[in-house]
């Protein structure tokens, strides 16, 4: 390894600059992914790179940990210019990453994935015990528990987080990359992380921190970058001043409404009706355990909860899609407890899946027919049983047109759009339908500002035409702007319900967490 | 958890088994030894042609060309011992044509990113058309590899005769599946390898050359296929056949899922295949039953078929089979 900290003593400032980079550009065939970067990070800093979907976050920090190679530019790490080759040279150089997808084996122990890529040997062997004291002490050491012989794909996802942020850390990084850590966490494991994150800087490690939540970026960075179609366009050097409306402007380049505005609810008949009901999760052991729920016609009702209390297994039961051992769905005066995915769908229930590339879409299929795939069968898009294909292609242009979908036209594969752009085809198809009920689990995971915005419009916008709305999501923010009667679900029933305008954050917070007793 | 308590059904198995195989050869030796004899003759080529499965499909390759690459290998094994007369040079040439065969699948979808499955089939019609084009008759090789015994190893009752007694590519074979295990589950390599085969970005992004191991494994595997080719047509038989893998290498990936893609499972499953072929033909040879012969010999496939629909569901592949790596996807 050369001698570069010497160099760093040249930089002006208190403080030591550790990565400068410097007119970065990266295009893949006519897109610019990166124009003209250019950004600093200090030693213990945390720097918030905040942007839309598709603003070239993603693609920045793969170029600074070796994953990617620049077209243009520079990227210097404590006074080293030279080309990062790949990510071995990267975490030589000091740099770890926490990618948005873990990169662990899930069939491996903690201590195996931890020695992937620098394993000691001894006499040949694997040195599995070195790796679980290692496993231990830095466990230990940064106060983040994890068994290192528990298999990586039996862990819930914040612990497999810290896995990642522990095989980093064993590699002894100055900089670590977070590609939007906070995405598939609840809000307590997320809150565990902002605090973990801000040992880490305190004890002098930098932090580069990839999100498009703006509440985080306030509550742990020192500083912030925003990207906008692959070019910084602003940065904030002192965010104590700073508001989200302020951030989430530079974002998407225009002035955005973070609060829903929205009249007051006006309930009609009860549409859904739930009762005690029961499904068991792929396990096989109980999820929903005697759910109780009614929606009435004209309100969204938020149900709130952390992840993995039955929720999935919920709305995928009501769907259709998951068999239930117990209890009832009713629709108005139609039973659909037993109905299969198709005829609840055709009794009148719209589904935004939680999971839009497995459920929601058809990658490899047309936008135009992706927008019919709830009615592909039906008049006008099909005369018996030959598809009208001018009918679905004018439907698809109409929709694209009404819910802003941005792709060159109707006919490219919804699997090329953005997250955001794809999860808007999945909205236009459930609300076109004009459903009796609209179940959105999860509607805007993963999807930038400005279209966070636009569902959340059209979703009150279905609630006042008329639709019974179940909103599950485990933002509870989105929840509690959307919502006007909140239900919190902990261990697969209902176990409080409060209106709307009546909720405290902290209360549901604490009822999510099955804390019940001072009640 | 130790050892024992992590395999604690295969472990029971194996001792029942041991204990059920030495209750047999108590009551009758000479049966007994003749049957697992058999058994194992007829499992050595399944054996490495599931190792050449295992190699492959832990890295993420899918190997469906074993039959061909088995088959080239007992050719030019045979050929070049022939025209030298000397069966070790045909042993070595086997062994490079199997790195041939294997380097040919390797490049074509590692780095080609051909289908694996097509590339297979190419490898097993090419075989069939080169060693039918270039096959000659009358040509013959001095003797086959003879059988010898392995020192003390040799005297254990049962075991002794059955597995230390064979010829040298069979001695070879089961010291290959100990070596394979070890290497797989205790070293550097077998870890990079799994990781490789189960979820190759996490091996890429913590500093690992995924498509270099992948080359490396799936053409280094070729070398066991050439080397059951040699078994079949210079240690079994001292005569090549058009075709005579026969259907083996095909075996071999069912014996390879059967074995929950681990080495020391996969022998234990050839041996089972082999222990029901040897079944059925001491049920002829005795002619204890009035069965049409078809039907015996139809018994070990079936007893497979069985077997692998039991399996099915409760073992998993590697998460990566079959699919290309393609970096910073």
């Amino acid at each position: 390894m050369t001698q570069t900290q010497s160099q760093a003593g040249e930089t002006p400032g208190p403080r030591e600059t550790l990565l400068e980079i410097e007119g970065l550009s990266k295009s893949f065939g006519t897109v610019h992914a990166n124009q003209d970067v250019s950004l600093r990070v200090d030693r213990g800093e945390i720097v918030a790179l905040l942007g839309e979907n598709g603003a070239g976050k993603s693609t920045l920090v793969k170029q600074i940990f070796g994953l990617m190679t620049p077209d243009a530019g520079t990227i210097t790490i404590k006074g080293d210019s030279s080309r990062i080759k790949d990510p071995k040279d990267a975490i030589r150089r000091g740099i770890g990453m926490v990618h948005q997808h873990f990169q662990l084996v899930p069939v491996m122990t903690v201590a195996e994935n931890m020695m992937l890529g620098h394993e000691t040997a001894r006499g040949g062997l694997l040195d599995l015990d070195g790796a679980r004291q290692m496993v231990r002490e830095l466990s230990a050491k940064h106060n983040l528990s994890v068994d290192p012989d528990a298999e990586i794909e039996d862990l819930p996802v914040g612990t497999q987080q810290r896995v990642e942020i522990l095989k980093a850390l064993s590699r002894r990084v100055d900089l670590l990359i977070l590609d939007e850590p906070t995405a598939v966490l609840t809000p307590q494991e997320t809150d565990e992380l902002l605090g973990v994150m801000k040992e880490l800087a305190a004890g002098g490690t930098s932090i580069v921190f990839i999100t498009h939540k703006l509440r985080e970026v306030l509550a742990v960075a020192d500083r912030c970058y925003v990207l906008r179609q692959g070019k910084v366009v602003g940065g904030v050097d002192d965010l104590s001043s700073t508001t989200t409306s302020d951030l989430a402007s530079m974002m998407v380049g225009r002035d955005v409404v973070l609060r829903v505005d929205k009249a007051e609810a006006t309930p009609g008949d009860t549409v859904l009706s739930i009762k005690g009901l029961q499904v068991k999760d792929d396990r096989g052991l109980p999820a929903v355990d005697g759910f109780d729920l009614d929606v009435r016609a004209g309100e969204i009702v938020g149900l709130a909860g952390v992840e993995g209390n039955g929720q999935r297994e919920l709305v995928e039961s009501i769907a259709g899609m998951r068999p239930s051992i117990g209890g009832s769905v009713r629709l108005g005066a139609d039973d659909i407890t037993k109905s299969n995915a198709h005829d609840t769908n055709n009794a009148g229930v719209g589904h935004i899946p939680e999971d839009r590339e497995k459920h929601g879409i058809v990658g490899g299929w047309s936008i135009a027919d992706n927008l019919v795939l709830n009615c592909y069968d039906e008049a006008p898009y099909a005369k018996g049983f030959v598809r009208d294909f001018g009918a679905v292609r004018e439907h698809a242009v109409t929709l694209r047109e009404e819910f802003d979908i941005r792709s060159p036209s109707v006919d490219v594969p919804a699997g090329s759009l953005s997250g955001g752009n794809k999860q808007k085809v999945v909205v236009a198809r459930e609300m076109s339908a004009r459903p009796r009920l609209l179940m959105a689990a999860q509607p805007t995971r993963g999807v930038d500002v400005g279209s966070i915005e636009f569902i959340h419009r059209r979703i009150v916008e279905a609630r006042d035409a008329g639709a019974a709305v179940l909103l599950v999501s485990a933002e509870l923010d989105e929840v509690l702007s959307l919502a006007d009667r909140i239900a919190v679900i902990h261990g697969g029933k209902v176990v409080a319900e409060v209106a709307g305008k009546d909720a405290d954050r902290t209360e549901i917070g604490r009822l999510m967490a099955g804390d019940t007793d001072s009640h | 958890m130790t050892w024992l308590q992590r395999n604690k059904i295969p472990a029971g198995t194996a001792l029942v088994v041991l204990v059920a195989a030495y209750a047999f050869y108590f009551a009758n030796p000479n049966i007994a030894v003749s049957m697992f004899s058999n058994a194992w003759f007829l499992a050595v080529p399944l054996v490495l042609g599931a190792m050449v499965g295992v190699i492959g499909e832990r890295s993420g390759v899918v190997n469906i060309g074993i039959e061909g690459q088995m088959l080239v290998g007992a050719f030019a094994g045979f050929f070049a011992a022939a025209a030298t007369q000397s069966v070790f040079i045909g042993v070595i040439a086997g062994a490079l044509s199997g790195i041939a065969m294997g380097a040919f699948l390797a490049f074509t979808t590692v780095k080609g990113q051909l289908d694996q499955i097509i590339a297979g089939v190419v490898i097993n019609i090419v075989a069939t058309g080169i060693t039918s084009f270039y096959y000659e008759s009358g040509k013959t090789i001095p003797r086959g590899l003879p059988n010898f015994d392995v020192p003390l190893l040799s005297k254990i009752p049962l075991i002794g005769p059955v597995f230390f007694s064979d010829g040298p590519i069979a001695l070879f074979a089961l010291v290959i599946v100990i070596v394979l295990h070890f290497l797989l589950f205790k070293t550097r390599w077998g870890l990079r390898t799994r990781a490789v085969g189960e979820y190759p970005s996490a091996a890429d992004t913590a500093g690992i050359n995924v498509i270099a191991l992948r080359l490396f494994n799936v053409t280094m595997a070729g070398t066991l296929a050439g080397i059951a080719g040699a078994y079949l047509s210079m240690e079994a038989t001292s005569t090549f056949e058009r075709g005579m893998s026969s259907g083996r290498g095909f075996l071999a990936l069912a014996i390879l899922i059967f074995g929950a893609w681990r080495p020391l499972r996969a022998l234990a499953a050839a041996l089972f295949f082999g222990f029901m072929s040897a079944s059925a033909s001491q049920l002829q040879a005795s002619n204890v039953v009035n069965i049409p012969q078809q039907f015996i010999n139809l018994l070990p496939y079936v007893l497979t078929l069985v077997v692998l629909a039991a399996a099915a569901g409760r073992v998993r592949a590697p998460g990566a089979v079959g699919q290309p790596f393609v970096k910073g996807d």
